[in-house]
């Protein structure tokens, strides 16, 4: 009997490709669970569809016989509305608390031990969930709204470039925020605190419940460039229904890029921070 | 009764210890409660920073509809609102606890869980809703005395009708849980602003269809003694209460047979 040894090769490939690889491999990771939860997806469309309809007509009356308001005509607010409703799900203002759950059963101790950044593979598994929600939840809102409203559609032939990328930079912000609440378990038991404010100043600053164009001018700019409420979910809506000029759409998304890299360095600060005074409770 | 009664007074009393015992988290809880209904009527007084009148209704006349919507809802939420649990009780099994028990089923859901922090929403909502009906100029009868008095109780009991009605969806469709939000906190939204901001079939889907008009519009005209843009006389804002308890009777029945159509988990 001749002695059997394991072996693995030596890569063969850069550093780079590998890491690519394995962040590949987790986006289609986090798509392929999500794509599991089909019912739920369902009820999450028929939820933000009938949203849709209120906040649409509600904006419309704003609107009323005057015909624009804060810069917007009747077709842009509709197109606002209902591309808002998709992207609610796209980016997920609400309902992540996966990451503090690991901290407070403990449970975190093991994505410790992988290889892979923790603020790395949880984007990387978001970004997949993202992919699943802006086919599953992005869609539907986007093609039954044109069915009952007037919405206006880009003219610009950038529009529609930068609208994407500006979704994926509010994805990748609002991961960020949510994973910077969630960390806050490392310190507190209990998040529930912070999760609250949270859901609250996200709903209301980051334009769900209003353009925030609603708003004096002042308080508008100290929003965008004080906080990265603005940056989730009005800045994509801002540039999709063009209500700037393109220069300035550009700035926009410039200082959301901003907001996206301050925030994940500061996920990465607050992870290193809390792994050197982390103590896992239990067995 | 007197032993039932006592019973389900020493369920509450364990929910308010159990609730109350740390004093930093509850606070944080009653603070963060009154967020959200504070920011909805935030929102109205927003859209009417750029906008006089909303769908042929001035502010004031607007925040008459806003404070029985936002009241009744708040309350509805404390008293009945944990009902959107049921799933999770469902799957988890802890229906099967609950049904052995000698107390009726639906009482001891709501007061296992009755949620006390909420109560801060419940009291914001009565304030936006009192100075609501001082400051419209409402010309008081004693006809319009008793319906201000009525009119937010017969909301109470609709809004805690729908709780209960989309929650036994749960029986038949585990998971179904974003379904029943589209009605109770689409219908608070609806009932937030005068039904003639919305149309078409909508309107007459959520304001008929479901009676969600029966809430705060109609009552609200009939307070203001404003004659209805959609042509349904005045004295139909006191068929409030007559609607709530349709809702009531139609709630008590869904509940009933979703019951009896349970069939445990099995965990």
């Amino acid at each position: 009997m001749g002695s059997v040894t394991a072996t693995v090769a030596p890569p063969t490939d850069s550093n780079v490709t590998r890491w690519f690889r394995t962040f590949g491999a987790m986006v289609l990771s986090g798509f392929r669970r999500h794509a599991t939860y089909r019912q739920a997806a369902v009820a999450g469309v028929v939820t933000n569809t009938v949203f849709g309809f209120l906040r649409c007509y509600i904006f419309l009356a704003v609107v009323g016989a005057a015909g624009t308001v804060a810069g917007y005509d009747r077709a842009q607010l509709a197109t606002f509305v209902w591309a808002g409703q998709g992207l609610l799900a796209v980016i997920l203002l609400w309902g992540w608390t996966d990451l503090a759950d690991r901290i407070r059963t403990g449970e975190i101790a093991s994505d410790l031990l992988r290889p892979v950044h923790p603020v790395t593979s949880y984007l990387a598994t978001d970004l997949g969930r993202a992919g699943f929600a802006s086919l599953s939840r992005l869609l539907p809102p986007v093609l039954i709204g044109p069915l009952l409203f007037d919405v206006y559609l880009p003219r610009r032939w950038a529009t529609v470039p930068l609208f994407a990328l500006s979704v994926l930079v509010a994805v990748v912000l609002c991961f960020g925020c949510r994973f910077l609440v969630n960390a806050t378990a490392y310190w507190l038991q209990d998040v529930r605190g912070a999760m609250i404010l949270w859901t609250l100043s996200s709903g209301v600053l980051a334009g769900l419940y209003f353009p925030l164009r609603f708003l004096p001018e002042w308080f508008q700019l100290a929003l965008w460039y004080a906080t990265p409420f603005p940056s989730l979910l009005q800045t994509p809506l801002d540039v999709l229904v063009e209500r700037d000029p393109a220069p300035a759409q550009f700035g926009l998304v410039g200082l959301q890029v901003a907001w996206a890299v301050l925030i994940l360095a500061a996920c990465r600060l607050v992870q290193r921070r809390a792994e050197r005074r982390l103590v896992v409770q239990g067995g | 009764m007197a032993e039932r009664l006592a019973a389900y007074r020493a369920l509450l009393g364990a929910q308010a210890r159990s609730q109350t015992a740390y004093r930093t988290s509850f606070v944080v809880d009653l603070v963060g409660n009154v967020g959200a209904t504070v920011f909805d009527v935030v929102t109205v007084l927003v859209l009417f920073g750029v906008t006089r009148e909303l769908g042929g209704f001035t502010l004031r006349e607007a925040l008459v509809i806003v404070g029985i919507s936002s009241f009744a809802f708040a309350t509805a939420d404390l008293l009945v609102g944990n009902i959107e649990r049921l799933p999770r009780y469902v799957r988890t099994g802890l229906f099967d606890a609950v049904l052995v028990r000698p107390l009726g089923a639906l009482p001891q859901l709501l007061l296992m869980d009755l949620p006390l922090r909420k109560v801060s929403r419940a009291l914001f909502g009565l304030a936006v809703l009192v100075v609501a009906v001082t400051s419209a100029g409402i010309d008081w009868t004693p006809g319009r005395l008793a319906l201000v008095l009525v009119a937010p109780v017969a909301a109470v009991v609709f809004f805690g009708a729908v709780f209960v009605t989309t929650a036994t969806v749960s029986f038949y469709w585990i998971d179904s849980g974003e379904l029943a939000n589209s009605v109770t906190y689409g219908g608070r939204d609806f009932t937030s602003y005068p039904i003639t901001v919305y149309g078409g079939w909508f309107r007459a889907v959520f304001a008929y269809g479901m009676g969600f008009a029966f809430v705060s519009y109609h009552p609200a005209l009939a307070l203001l003694g404003r004659a209805d843009p959609l042509g349904l006389p005045a004295w139909v804002g006191w068929t409030a209460p007559g609607v709530a308890l349709v809702a009531a009777a139609v709630a008590a029945v869904s509940w009933r047979v979703g019951v009896r159509h349970y069939r445990s988990t099995g965990s």
